[in-house]
């Protein structure tokens, strides 16, 4: 707004300094977040003794681990401009895949690997339905969201299916620690650093940034950009996969109605983090922190009593206000 | 003109001013307009047509003048108003809603209008079906979008003379007309000026102007030049009346006879689309800078971006110095060093949310990457910093978003963007389309270094102006095909807009 003008901008190394990083800190959607999380620690570690203890902070780590991979594939993907309401049930259909193929003798691995597949091959469809017939991502993605439940309830006849005799070295993914460390908190770290890395750092995922800002001046900026949103939609679905093999793996079983109403969840969690609906904008960083703030809210008021239906009404109202003051603040940007 | 009686006129303009901030679009116009004729606007573009229409449309508000309907006195505050008082207003845009039918579309601004409480659907559709046969064969039924673009143009026609209207706005109906409908459309015309009804047609083409009306009244600059009776006047008059400015800016030299090389950098041939050009060939030598003028929608930015291979289905040969391209995708050009400065720098031009180094590096984000594909800040931010200095950028650091820049800025952002892959053809298509004189020159002035340094630039303007002051030759484009060729003294405004509105020279002077 008030920066001086100078012709090269080159001085502005040279006095920027300490002052300048922090400036720009304290303008990152990332730094409010963890001021607002670390004020919520606070506030429950007076409101509850039971909050900080190892084991409070462990079940939420592992609450929001597995949906922050999700979370990780739909934060790239409503940066390109796409946006993917059938997680949920994509998730649930790689469990009920990888669980019933288990049952009829295959490897649980390899299970695993043909579910990632099909659920890659589900994403690849509708990136197909967007780029190629032209279609929109919300309403290609509903119908995914249908019919994917679909499958898993004919595959189960609508109950879960128990895996009893899943390899202790199978559910150690879901069950095991290194350490202290739980497994599923390894992996998402994991995931969230490698993509984060990519995300910020490659030329491969800037295209997704250059895509979803404009599309049309990156078609002019010789992008191909039906390829960038058609991987973006399969990498989601990808990501979904990995998920439910993850929660089949933690659960020791296959359940047919999980994830329902998780595509509002992960996406909530990504658009508080700072990424736009309208394509252009958003971090992995700044939706993982979403997702903990909205994991460490539901864990705080079930701690504090406070009824399940509640809970719905404090998440939305959340949501509700951070798209409001990001809308704000973007406004007095522009 | 003072013979004409007040009797005789249904509309009168007299000392109309307007100003958009500093621009002053219109200066103290007067026009007038009698009952029965069709009387032709005509003027460049940014001459104050639209802006005078757009008044007497009731969508402007002038500064001051005075508007006479019959005699009296009117102030028109809206496009409603203007409806009433019987003044209908065919837009170049179409805007029709495309999923109700051809008859619903036509009912709509009638209903808008009429004080009846209830619509009495069955005389508006029995004079809408009476319209639309007149109009050519269009099911009243049909939902607009399946309509073609022409017979859209007339479906607008149509919805402004259900409106009984006394004065008809017609600006550049014919655009997108094919011959016949054209000629459907005048037909039309001279059955409504018959019955009484003035029509005010705007066109840039002569053909149509002198076919077609009655009297024609040219404006430049905002200003009122001249009123002439077709029968009496000539087009070289009437081309002179609408571009006879003297160019007031300073351009750069052009190239000197001996810096004039035969080397062809680019050599187009036969390029065709089949749609919207044919069998299009030129050359384009070392250290000149080729300008493309032509009428809007005559081709010109299809043609480029065919070579670009940014739309259209394209065949024909591209060869860069001397070598044939094989290029299927507009990342291939780029690669080859050919790229397009889009006219439409917002929309398709630059990242608006984004920031300057990030625009820049657009075109290849791997000329600050490693290897493996990790992009290294600061040599993107160098790159944006080097190519910033070498345009004369204003900004306060690279990290800013290009939105925060002003429009001459912004252009040089789109610029040195270009710049950033050391091209070696750079197409431009209106380079400087809403940037500021001073700014202006100094794209001007990078062109034709960058021209002198090798690089081929070609300019596609429809600022004759810029065209003459800055190209050393200008290729013209009329209808999809390439009409003409002018250079050095020939390079006036009445050869190009000969050229491009008739197809041809024009005489030699009497």
């Amino acid at each position: 707004m008030s920066t001086v003008t100078t012709p090269s901008g080159k001085d502005r190394g040279a006095s920027g300094g300490i002052l300048d990083t922090l400036r720009r800190l304290l303008r990152m959607r990332e730094t409010g977040l963890v001021l607002i999380i670390l004020a919520l620690f606070i506030a429950m570690a007076f409101a509850s003794p039971y909050f900080l203890t190892w084991n409070n902070m462990r079940a939420m780590a592992m609450a929001f681990a597995v949906e922050g991979v999700v979370v990780v594939g739909m934060t790239i993907l409503l940066i390109s401009g796409g946006i993917d309401l059938s997680v949920g049930s994509v998730t649930a259909l790689a469990m009920v895949i990888a669980g019933l193929l288990f049952l009829n003798g295959i490897d649980p691995w390899v299970a695993s690997g043909m579910a990632i597949a099909v659920c890659t091959a589900i994403g690849a469809a509708m990136g197909f339905f967007v780029t190629r017939v032209g279609l929109h991502h919300f309403i290609v993605s509903l119908a995914v969201m249908v019919i994917a439940r679909g499958l898993c309830l004919l595959g189960t006849g609508g109950r879960p299916i128990g895996l009893y005799t899943l390899p202790p070295e199978f559910k150690f993914i879901g069950q095991g620690s290194i350490g202290v460390i739980p497994v599923v908190i390894v992996i998402f770290v994991v995931v969230v650093v490698v993509f984060d890395f990519l995300l910020r750092r490659t030329t491969m995922f800037r295209k997704v940034f250059y895509t979803g800002s404009n599309e049309k001046a990156a078609a002019y900026s010789g992008i191909r950009t039906k390829k960038v949103v058609f991987l973006t939609t399969t990498l989601c679905s990808t990501l979904c996969g990995v998920a439910g093999i993850i929660y089949m793996a933690r659960f020791g079983s296959a359940q047919p109605t999980f994830g329902i109403g998780m595509e509002l969840n992960v996406i909530a969690a990504a658009v508080i983090g700072g990424a736009s609906l309208s394509g252009g904008s958003g971090t992995i960083f700044g939706a993982i922190l979403g997702t903990i703030l909205l994991s460490v809210v539901s864990s705080s008021l079930a701690l504090l009593d406070v009824s399940v239906y509640w809970q719905d009404i404090i998440r939305g109202s959340i949501l509700l206000t951070a798209v409001t003051i990001d809308h704000y603040l973007n406004k007095r940007r522009g | 003109m003072t013979a004409a009686s007040h009797d005789d006129l249904i509309l009168e303009i007299a000392n109309l001013s307007k100003s958009f901030g500093p621009v002053r679009a219109l200066r103290g116009v007067g026009f007038q307009l009698r009952r029965g004729e069709i009387h032709a606007l005509a003027g460049e573009n940014g001459a104050g047509k639209s802006t005078l229409m757009n008044i007497i449309d009731g969508i402007l508000r002038p500064d001051s003048g005075e508007i006479r309907l019959d005699g009296q006195p009117v102030t028109i505050t809206s496009p409603a108003m203007a409806q009433t008082l019987g003044i209908g207003f065919v837009h170049q845009e179409i805007a029709l809603c495309p999923d109700i039918t051809v008859a619903e579309n036509i009912f709509m601004a009638a209903t808008n209008s009429s004080r009846a409480l209830l619509m009495d659907f069955r005389g508006l559709e029995r004079r809408a079906a009476e319209i639309l046969r007149r109009l050519g064969d269009i099911d009243p039924a049909a939902p607009v979008r399946s309509l073609s673009i022409s017979q859209q143009q007339l479906v607008e026609i149509a919805k402004a003379l259900t409106l009984d209207c006394r004065v008809l706005i017609l600006d550049e109906p014919t655009a997108a007309l094919t011959e016949r409908e054209a000629q459907i459309l005048f037909e039309i015309m001279r059955t409504l000026a018959g019955q009484g009804i003035s029509i005010i047609y705007i066109s840039h083409r002569m053909v149509e102007i002198f076919d077609n009306c009655d009297r024609v009244t040219v404006l430049r600059d905002g200003q009122y030049i001249a009123t002439m009776n077709v029968s009496e006047t000539t087009t070289g008059e009437v081309v002179s009346a609408m571009v006879g400015r003297v160019i007031d800016s300073l351009y750069p030299p052009k190239l000197a006879e001996d810096e004039r090389s035969g080397e062809i950098i680019l050599d187009v041939r036969g390029l065709t689309d089949r749609q919207r050009y044919r069998e299009v060939s030129f050359q384009l030598r070392k250290g000149e800078i080729l300008g493309l003028a032509g009428l809007i929608g005559a081709g010109r930015t299809e043609i480029v971006k065919g070579i670009c291979r940014l739309e259209g289905t394209v065949t024909g040969d591209v060869s860069l110095h001397g070598r044939v391209l094989h290029l299927a995708h507009y990342a291939d050009s780029i690669a080859e060093g050919i790229v397009y400065l889009s006219e439409d720098r917002k929309g398709d031009g630059l990242f608006l949310d984004m920031s300057i180094a990030v625009n820049v590096s657009a075109l290849s984000v791997e000329q600050v990457a490693t290897r493996a594909g990790i992009i290294d800040d600061r040599r993107e931010t160098e790159q944006a910093e080097r190519l910033g200095g070498r345009l004369n950028l204003r900004y306060g650091h690279v990290g800013q978003p290009v939105s925060a820049l002003s429009g001459g800025n912004q252009q040089k952002v789109a610029i040195a963007k270009m710049l950033s892959v050391s091209p070696k053809v750079i197409f431009l298509d209106e380079p400087t389309r809403g940037v500021d004189v001073g700014a202006k020159a100094e794209i001007h002035r990078i062109l034709r270094d960058l021209a002198r340094g090798g690089v081929g630039i070609v300019v596609i303007s429809s600022e004759l102006p810029e065209l003459i002051g800055v190209c050393d030759r200008v290729l013209v484009v009329r209808e999809g095909r390439i009409a003409g060729e002018v250079t050095d003294d020939e390079m006036t405004e009445d050869t190009i807009m000969y050229l491009a509105s008739l197809g041809e020279q024009p005489p030699v002077a009497s």
